[in-house]
């Protein structure tokens, strides 16, 4: 079939602002968005940038905006959106070129929320104990890619920048849940303020965009419940 | 020209090349200096494709039944056809005992038993008692196992202060007076060149699986580290042995764990037959990766491919519904999304998918580089991972077993790195180190043909797929060589669209291209040399395998435009090659 994008290009080395590109390719209805752009830059134009690597959902390189909602090209069909198929960079975050947006203060964001099992008791022999339902409390975090749709979907973000976003709070999550972790009240005062988890407005988008089907939204609301209680 | 100076260079941000950085920092915080080790990466680090292991790391933990590091090196000894070197393989699984633990250390949230231990599954060719009957030995985190561990080892490297240069591409290796002193890489954001001045380069780059169609190899797997190395003069082994996954999703090659089967999962053909059991009587579809590619190649050849065409079904619809969602949760996605099929309703279709190299840059023990048939080392070079050849899989890999040698090498690497650090000097670069990089560039963008990137990928992609893959015969082979000749000429014909600085990712692409078609070359001319059929290596026209004459590594070099081979001697110790049955 015949398929038609909307492209929002901006080129750095060329462009003072974004403009939209149309361009048409055939594709099987089964196809990814990803080979959609695959198959632009590769037969048409090959001056499109983008980020992606795995292609099935699991590096998290590429997410991007399309047709106004966050989604990785490669986990979106080309049948189960509508055309044309707009897309454009998440939003939030500086543009660098077309879908490529600049991430170091995403991960700057995740790094502060100490991403590491912080240990003070000296390591066992053998493996740490945990039972199945200790380990099943914090499966949900675990999934997270880092892509950016859960942060770069939140208008509380958008607002204010500085907010340190579900993205980062979904990390911190996977330790302050673990059984095993030991720096809890660490990661707790980092995000128990004005920049930290009560930006959240429990708005759901960030429910919505996450490709890996992670509850975040409910994550926010546990590692508040942990600061207000002083416990999990 | 911007230049950097550091004590080690890791060039790739995968399980091996970030437990390489995390030994390396460690091993000279102890000696008391103050570590500079840098990991340069095309992606940024969590994209890397260990992040899309699913099924586990093998380790004989003994959590669920008796098991033994004997036994599993027994395994990746018989699984790799005998090619093995069997000082390495012992190695390996000896340590993968220790390092799943320091994994679990660093807070890998592995899946549990009962009583709170790692879990652990059945895989293909893992057995106890050498060869009885299939063995728990698979410690999973769910099917995200390489997820959990890519992001449990990056996790800790940020512990450790490790410096990152993300999205920093390497496209050449400095070796000037026999020493290694630093890499090349270009910066993707700007465009710009950055030599990295240093008395140890670690390649942990991963593996080459864009050279086929039909691959659950990320787009980004284009064998840069060991192209590099290749063009550097250095050598590549056993580059003929590719292996191909046998459960790839249809069509797109996304990668269906072997846990499915592990779990229980069956191969059935048009009749709804567990073919399986006609070609590996004992372990039916656990059997190694290598023969249940050809089974399947050979069912759909028979004409017993589903509706008559080149796949075959993967039939989860038995297992209990929530050994799937609880175990199998990313695969159900997989197959949920691309296919709209709910596996525990539906069998899946799925084909043989390329997946891993089991060649690539020679390797002893310490992940030091070594380049000749006497394993003279390259001083201040190593490898680790897929891109490197120890040779712990010899001729075929066992499930769970990259994931092993990952972090069980990158850190052997890593060590040695610690050591070898302290008591070199920093060699002296030569004059204009960027000199190669600058001329190859500026003739990728002064090229005026008519030829594309992508045009030239997807010719090599179907021609090796068609030519070089499961099965292969000599005028096959023969005919592809002159296929990657025309497509070698047609790749200086290319003209780039992108005439910026700025993620010019469309230049980097041509720069993988060159890669993939140098590799492709290799791995054919060897395959066309290896007159015997051996693991992965599967000739119509010699299809037994031929110890006296072939129960050799090959070694490939670059020579002029054509391919130099030689061979050496495999290490034999534990385990005299026999028939290999299942």
């Amino acid at each position: 079939m015949l398929v038609t994008f909307k492209l929002l290009r901006f080129d750095p080395d060329k462009d003072d602002k974004s403009h939209w590109e149309t361009y048409q390719v055939e594709l099987e209805p089964t196809d990814r968005v990803l080979d959609g752009l695959e198959a632009i830059k590769g037969r048409l134009d090959g001056t499109l940038g983008y980020r992606r690597s795995c292609a099935h959902g699991v590096c998290g390189s590429d997410a991007m905006l399309i047709n106004g909602r966050n989604h990785l090209a490669c986990k979106t069909l080309v049948k189960n959106v509508k055309q044309p198929i707009t897309i454009e960079p998440m939003r939030g975050f500086k543009v660098l070129k077309d879908f490529i947006v600049d991430m170091d203060g995403f991960f700057q964001k995740y790094r502060h929320v100490q991403p590491y099992l912080i240990e003070k008791s000296p390591r066992p022999e053998k493996e740490r104990l945990q039972s199945p339902e200790q380990r099943e409390r914090f499966d949900d975090t675990t999934k997270c890619i880092l892509c950016g749709a859960c942060t770069t979907s939140c208008p509380s973000f958008w607002a204010n920048p500085a907010y340190i976003g579900p993205a980062a709070i979904v990390q911190a999550h996977r330790f302050i849940f673990d059984s095993r972790d030991e720096g809890k009240e660490e990661r707790l005062s980092v995000l128990n303020t004005n920049e930290g988890v009560w930006r959240c407005r429990t708005i759901f988008n960030c429910v919505e965009a996450c490709p890996r089907g992670i509850n975040v939204t409910r994550a926010i609301g546990e590692v508040k419940q942990a600061i207000l209680k002083g416990k999990v | 020209m911007a230049v950097h100076q550091f004590d080690a260079v890791i060039v790739g941000a995968g399980g091996a090349g970030l437990m390489a950085a995390l030994q390396a920092t460690q091993g000279l915080s102890l000696n008391g200096t103050v570590p500079r080790v840098a990991v340069l990466s095309k992606l940024y680090p969590t994209r890397s494709h260990t992040g899309t292991a699913q099924g586990g790391i093998g380790a004989a933990l003994g959590n669920l039944e008796e098991d033994h590091w004997e036994w599993h090196m027994f395994d990746t000894v018989k699984g790799g056809d005998y090619l093995v070197d069997q000082d390495a393989a012992e190695i390996m699984c000896r340590e993968a005992v220790e390092t799943v633990y320091e994994l679990e250390h660093m807070g890998l949230p592995f899946s549990r038993t009962p009583e709170g231990k790692i879990a652990q599954r059945p895989f293909g060719g893992h057995t106890r008692e050498f060869g009885k009957a299939p063995v728990r030995r698979s410690c999973y985190a769910a099917d995200r196992t390489g997820h959990m561990i890519l992001q449990t080892v990056y996790q800790q490297c940020i512990k450790q202060g490790v410096t990152f240069f993300d999205e920093f591409h390497v496209v050449d290796l400095l070796i000037h007076n026999g020493m290694t002193c630093g890499v090349v890489a270009i910066q993707i954001a700007t465009g710009e060149l950055h030599t990295f001045h240093t008395k140890a380069v670690l390649f942990a780059t991963g593996g080459c699986g864009r050279m086929y169609k039909i691959t659950s190899n990320a787009l980004t797997l284009t064998g840069d580290g060991m192209g590099v190395v290749y063009r550097r003069g250095l050598p590549l082994q056993d580059m003929e042995f590719f292996q191909f996954h046998p459960t790839g999703i249809y069509k797109m090659g996304i990668l269906i764990t072997e846990g499915a089967r592990g779990e229980g999962g069956i191969l059935r053909n048009n009749s709804g037959e567990r073919f399986m059991e006609r070609y590996a009587a004992t372990l039916k579809d656990l059997a190694p990766r290598d023969m249940v590619s050809r089974a399947i190649y050979k069912e759909v050849r028979e004409g017993r491919g589903i509706d008559g065409k080149d796949y075959v079904y993967l039939d989860l619809t038995h297992l209990d519904p929530q050994v799937i969602h609880d175990k199998l949760p990313d695969i159900t996605d997989f197959v949920e999304t691309y296919l709209g099929i709910d596996p525990s309703k539906k069998p899946i279709p799925v084909q043989p998918t390329a997946h891993y190299a089991m060649g690539g840059i020679p390797t002893n023990i310490h992940a030091e580089v070594v380049i000749d048939e006497k394993n003279s080392v390259m001083p201040g070079l190593y490898a680790a991972g897929e891109c490197a050849c120890v040779s712990v899989h010899g001729a075929n890999r066992l499930g769970t077993n990259s994931l092993v040698d990952i972090i069980v090498f990158g850190r052997r690497g890593g060590k040695a790195i610690g050591q070898f650090v302290p008591k070199a000097a920093l060699p002296p670069l030569p004059s204009d180190p960027e000199g190669a990089t600058r001329e190859r560039i500026q003739r990728l963008r002064q090229g005026n043909g008519s030829e594309s990137v992508a045009r030239i990928r997807e010719e090599l992609q179907r021609e090796m797929m068609d030519k070089a893959s499961v099965f292969r015969i000599r005028p096959d082979l023969e005919k592809m060589l002159e296929i990657l000749r025309d497509l070698k000429g047609r790749y200086l014909n290319i003209r780039l669209q992108d005439t910026g600085t700025q993620f010019n990712t469309e230049l980097l692409e041509a720069f993988e291209l060159g890669h993939l078609l140098d590799l492709a070359k290799v791995t054919v001319t060897c395959a066309l040399a290896r007159e015997e059929s051996r693991g992965a290596h599967s000739r119509e026209d010699f299809p037994k395998r031929d110890d006296p004459n072939w129960l050799k590594h090959s070694l490939a070099w670059q020579n002029g435009e054509g391919v130099k081979l030689s061979f050496k001697p495999v290490s034999i110790t534990k385990f005299k090659p026999q028939e290999r049955k299942y």
